[in-house]
């Protein structure tokens, strides 16, 4: 089709100004593609951080509170939930297994985390994948540790190295009397474990054994006399529960929401982050309100790219009316060349983002624990890039209408 | 008028848009068929009023433009364009061409709009390289790289080829000649007639050079059939 090929030659005979015009909206899409993406991987990232665990258990406080704190490793507990607590609800009917966590000290800016081997089986993240050793096993002494990937990778522990744990957060007491020895360390999860030392529950007892109150009290134990002594916890600071039939998650939930030993609070991880994410909700908006305003941008400078060619393409559009053009096939090639400029943008843009995914995305998992999955086009991003090229074609509209009555207007006596 | 009669133009009133208040009338102008006339007028005589009238991308306000048989100023915008395409053929003074699209491109772009030119033709491509040939254009000249590559002269032949393919009644051709150095000139003229007589068309030549009036069949001066007035001088 002769049109289709003078289109493609007119634009082609302004490649610079066109192909800067087609960078500009590719760069657009990518932008906004990009945060959709990253959007979306890091909301699946965070959902991903915790799965195969039905409820959460805490002292009664927020729900997102609980969340955090128990599995972000953010922020603390504002109360411990008790031994005699922990072992009724492990008891009660529905529960398939429930595994204590007891936080609170720290090494080295990590945090240390008490529970029991079985952890390392039930603790699933991304879709029920479960923690790796890469080397070393679980802990099986009362003075092992087995360390996250972004601990080792930062701090450059072996196998059998001694740690020394801190008591509390960002503290300068340490328990240096009773040293730790690296027992295990985990494969990298992108998950906040990587960034956790885990001991045993017996182990976080033994070195607070011969603590009073918030110090340390006269006459100090041994490890070993610390050993010899009843290791079993006094309190933790929550719990992860399996149930053995979903149906039962909710009458689980009330029944340890109205513990009447105890203020206790149950959530459902993923109500528990949908909250959460309901917060960051609208930053997220703002963010996609900014990455349109640049597709915007990006179109608007084809718009003035468009409008800065239209004089000088004056004698183009006498020459076709000349040969019989209507005026109404000049404002149809006009706007035929925005909406191909615009596609043109988007399928780019598409392109370097692809290529930008496919090059960033082990990277970006390794240093931020956003996995993003190479999948396609999702309906969502689809309607965009679609909605991007009709806005092209409709911004089109304005020089096209211009470029209408300039050609009607010239006729034929267009002076150079 | 009659069937032989290839441009009449009869009682044309024509008012500039706006308020500059010009205004062109001709009361009555014929150009015979197969007829060669020059039309002689000076820069701002009107000439290209005229022309957009005698086209069909003006429309008088009053009067009458009759080309081959049909009155242009009565048909809709629409069709007053189609007609343009299937009867007439223009040459402008210079930059006839789009210049990004290859010369045999541009030679063939009144086809698209008119598909009884196009009938005529068995092979458009063959035809429009013939005509090329005939007018000193080689085939790569006409099929690689921009028209805008070639030169002024080369440039203009091309647009006869454009206007003449397909063999429309009438060519308009407004000073073809002026870009042109004079030793050109008179072999681009030899060539217009040449090729408009075999293709059995009329022409219709503006110029502001008297120098080619002796190869016309007929001359006219513009002053002598429009009046151009200004308001101004009420």
């Amino acid at each position: 089709m002769i049109f289709a090929r003078l289109a493609f030659r007119s634009l082609a005979a302004r490649w610079l100004t066109v192909s800067l015009t087609i960078l500009a909206i590719a760069l657009s899409v990518v932008l906004f593609l990009g945060v959709e993406k990253i959007r979306n991987g890091a909301k699946a990232s965070f959902a991903d951080t915790i799965s195969g665990t039905d409820l959460i258990v805490g002292a009664r406080s927020g729900s997102v509170q609980l969340l955090l704190y128990s599995v972000f490793r953010i922020g603390n507990a504002t109360n411990n939930v008790t031994w005699e607590s922990f072992e009724d609800i492990r008891e009660m009917p529905g529960v398939a297994w429930a595994i204590p966590l007891s936080l609170g000290d720290s090494h080295r800016g990590y945090r240390v985390l008490g529970t029991t081997a079985e952890y390392f089986d039930r603790y699933k993240f991304r879709a029920g994948k479960g923690l790796e050793f890469t080397s070393g096993v679980a802990f099986d002494d009362v003075f092992d540790a087995v360390l996250g990937a972004d601990v080792v990778a930062s701090l450059g522990y072996k196998l059998d190295d001694p740690i020394i744990v801190s008591h509390g957060i960002a503290s300068f007491t340490h328990h240096e009397d009773k040293p730790f020895r690296v027992a295990g360390i985990l494969a990298k999860t992108g998950t906040p474990v990587d960034r956790t030392v885990i001991v045993s529950l017996e182990g976080i007892e033994a070195i607070h054994v011969d603590w009073v109150g918030g110090g340390r009290a006269a006459g100090s134990l041994t490890a070993e006399q610390a050993r010899t002594l009843d290791l079993s916890p006094k309190a933790i600071t929550a719990a992860m529960i399996g149930v053995e039939s979903k149906l039962r998650i909710f009458t689980l939930q009330r029944a340890i929401n109205d513990y009447a030993e105890e203020p206790l609070l149950a959530v459902l991880p993923g109500v528990a982050l949908q909250e959460l994410w309901a917060v960051v909700g609208v930053a997220e908006t703002a963010l996609l309100g900014v990455s349109l305003m640049v597709v915007a941008t990006a179109l608007i400078g084809m718009v003035a790219m468009i409008f800065a060619g239209l004089n000088e393409r004056r004698r183009e559009m006498a020459i076709l009316r000349s040969v019989g053009a209507g005026p109404g096939l000049i404002m149809t090639m006009l706007i035929a060349e925005a909406a191909l400029i615009a596609a043109a943008g988007a399928a780019v843009g598409v392109a370097i983002l692809y290529a930008g995914l496919a090059a960033l995305q082990t990277w970006l998992d390794a240093t931020y624990g956003i996995y993003i999955p190479p999948t396609g086009l999702g309906e969502r991003e689809m309607i965009t890039l679609a909605a991007a090229v009709a806005a092209g074609a409709l911004a089109g509209l304005a020089p096209a209408a211009r470029a209408y009555f300039i050609s009607l207007s010239d006729g034929m006596s267009v002076k150079m | 008028m009659t069937e032989e009669t290839a441009l009449a133009l009869t009682n044309l009133r024509f008012t500039w848009p706006g308020s500059t208040g010009f205004t062109l009338e001709v009361d009555a102008f014929t150009l015979p068929k197969g007829e060669r006339t020059l039309l002689l007028g000076a820069s701002g005589s009107g000439k290209s009023t005229l022309l957009s009238l005698i086209c069909g991308i003006s429309t008088p306000s009053a009067g009458s433009v009759t080309v081959a048989g049909t009155d242009i100023a009565r048909l809709s915008r629409r069709r007053r364009d189609r007609f343009r395409a299937e009867n007439i053929g223009i040459v402008f003074q210079q930059f006839n061409l789009l210049p990004y699209a290859t010369a045999l491109d541009n030679a063939l772009l009144p086809l698209q709009f008119a598909p009884n030119r196009r009938a005529k033709l068995t092979d458009e491509r063959a035809e429009a390289l013939r005509l090329a040939a005939a007018l000193g254009l080689d085939p790569a000249q006409m099929t690689s790289g921009g028209a805008g590559s070639l030169s002024v002269g080369q440039q203009q032949r091309v647009a006869v080829v454009r206007a003449l393919i397909g063999s429309p009644e009438l060519i308009v051709a407004d000073e073809p000649t002026s870009a042109l150095d004079a030793s050109a000139q008179a072999s681009f003229v030899d060539t217009l007639f040449t090729h408009v007589e075999a293709a059995g068309a009329s022409l219709l030549m503006v110029s502001h050079d008297e120098r080619l009036a002796d190869r016309f069949d007929r001359t006219v001066r513009l002053e002598d059939i429009a009046r151009v007035k200004k308001a101004a001088a009420v």
